[in-house]
């Protein structure tokens, strides 16, 4: 057996940018592969399941997970790494608050699987058939796993050590965070492995950020050309900055492009959505209600913008099922 | 008003200057109203965080009430209209959440108004009562409803 701490990477509900981010660490990662055995990592080597269900429990150092749950086979993998693991980290936006695909939670997800499986302009499925958790075809009885009503992100599942926020984390948190990992210097079980205060704080931009910023109009990056050097809100652009954690180096907002809020709240902020929601209300410079409203109206869809990264860890989660229409 | 035994949790967040005053001069002045609300003194209306309403709904609330000064009258200049501007965006949210309009209402309710407390209170719990309680699917819920039929 090799004396080396074993490592495993696993993908769920997400789009692959944060295996990306593994192998942006470019020639970093050999000297990660030269510390570590990765005994699980099914985008890039040739391991199964059953060689995870052959390691003892808590043989695994820790296992890096990105992606949302949204199936039960992707929870059934998470069950399993945790029991494997003796740190379990929930790595990139959709593991650590439910990322983009968790705005599904805004669907039912018999509509999820209508618009996908039959109406869409490109779909060809003339017998209209849906993906079925059990169907019978030539004698054989093929399974498939459930596609749950809900995508939750990885901590409403199992325990979740650490979490790596981002989308994607960036070559330098991961690195940093492998080298505590190696090194045994963690903090607190539960941190975000990311400063804890908010992007203006770190922001290039931030002396320009005015002593009260108030806004008569919002306007889209598309609409304007935009100063290179002043405070992005200040230019009326939705930059979600202030309610969201830093860590990232203001990757975005050095492109010219606002904050969308990947990395998600600070510590001290339970509902990001409900934060940004007062933040950006807050600043919008009218005391009349018609004007106000005409003003937020140029916000074409709050929810989409404020719960982009964060809707299946909001403390309301989905929307309510009764009440949606198909 | 349907006679279905449900009572509508309502949390009320009502301003220390004008609507909590009212409040209590309803009590004073022994207006009856319905027992369903669970008054909470704020300082401000403008201290009401959005998460504080998303908070009450994931408690069990069935409703949301926030009492504030008349515009030109807050305590603090300006705190009813950030809750006012709050009010406009959160309310949008809420929509796309699948959560009724009158579920969650902003009120300015002066110190003198104790018959208005007693109007907006009454008037949330009938229309609460016809839309009944107000139920989110708990996290651990994620496939209630598993079986495809198609």
């Amino acid at each position: 057996m090799s004396p080396k701490p074993k490592v495993a990477f696993y993908w769920c509900a997400s789009c692959g940018g944060c295996e990306e981010a593994v192998v942006d660490l470019a020639e970093a990662i050999l000297d990660v592969v030269a510390q570590v055995d990765i005994v699980f990592w099914p985008v890039a080597l040739d391991f199964k399941r059953k060689d995870v269900e052959a390691l003892p429990d808590g043989a695994i150092l820790a296992t890096f997970l990105n992606g949302a749950i949204r199936t039960s086979e992707q929870e059934e993998m998470a069950h399993l790494l945790r029991r494997k693991s003796r740190l379990m980290i929930a790595f990139g936006s959709c593991s650590h608050t439910g990322g983009v695909p968790g705005l599904a939670n805004l669907f039912r997800r018999e509509a999820i699987l209508e618009t996908v499986y039959r109406t869409t302009a490109s779909t060809v499925n003339p017998e209209g058939v849906l993906p079925q958790p059990e169907s019978r075809y030539d004698g054989q009885t093929l399974t498939l796993p459930v596609f749950d009503d809900s995508v939750r992100p990885l901590d409403q599942v199992v325990e979740v050590d650490y979490y790596l926020p981002g989308c994607a984390p960036t070559p330098k948190l991961v690195a940093q965070a492998l080298g505590a990992l190696l090194s045994g210097d963690l903090p607190e079980k539960g941190s975000v492995l990311a400063p804890d205060r908010a992007l203006c704080d770190e922001c290039p931009r931030k002396a320009s950020k005015p002593e009260k910023l108030t806004l008569k109009a919002f306007r889209r990056p598309s609409e304007v050309i935009v100063d290179p050097e002043q405070c992005l809100l200040a230019q009326g652009l939705l930059c979600l900055g202030p309610v969201t954690r830093g860590g990232c180096e203001a990757l975005c907002v050095s492109g010219n492009m606002p904050c969308t809020g990947c990395f998600g709240p600070t510590s001290r902020v339970r509902d990001y959505g409900a934060k940004a929601i007062a933040a950006i209300a807050s600043i919008v410079d009218s005391n009349d209600e018609e004007e106000i409203r005409r003003i937020l109206e140029e916000i074409p869809d709050p929810t989409g913008t404020f719960y982009r990264y964060s809707l299946p860890a909001s403390l309301l989660r989905r929307r309510r099922p009764e009440s949606v229409a198909a | 008003m349907p006679d279905n035994g449900f009572e509508p949790k309502i949390v009320a967040f009502f301003c220390n200057w004008c609507t909590y005053l009212a409040a209590d001069l309803a009590g004073t002045s022994r207006l009856k109203h319905a027992p369903n609300t669970r008054v909470i003194r704020v300082m401000c209306s403008g201290r009401v965080d959005p998460q504080f309403v998303l908070d009450a709904f994931a408690h069990g609330a069935d409703g949301v009430l926030i009492g504030g000064c008349h515009p030109g009258d807050c305590h603090y200049q300006e705190g009813n209209y950030k809750a006012l501007r709050r009010f406009h965006l959160l309310r949008r949210y809420l929509a796309d959440m699948g959560i009724e309009p009158e579920r969650v209402r902003l009120e300015w309710i002066s110190a003198s108004e104790g018959d208005k407390v007693r109007a907006v209170v009454d008037d949330m719990v009938a229309k609460l009562r016809e839309l009944g309680p107000f139920r989110q699917p708990a996290a651990d819920e994620p496939r209630e409803k598993v079986e495809v039929t198609s």
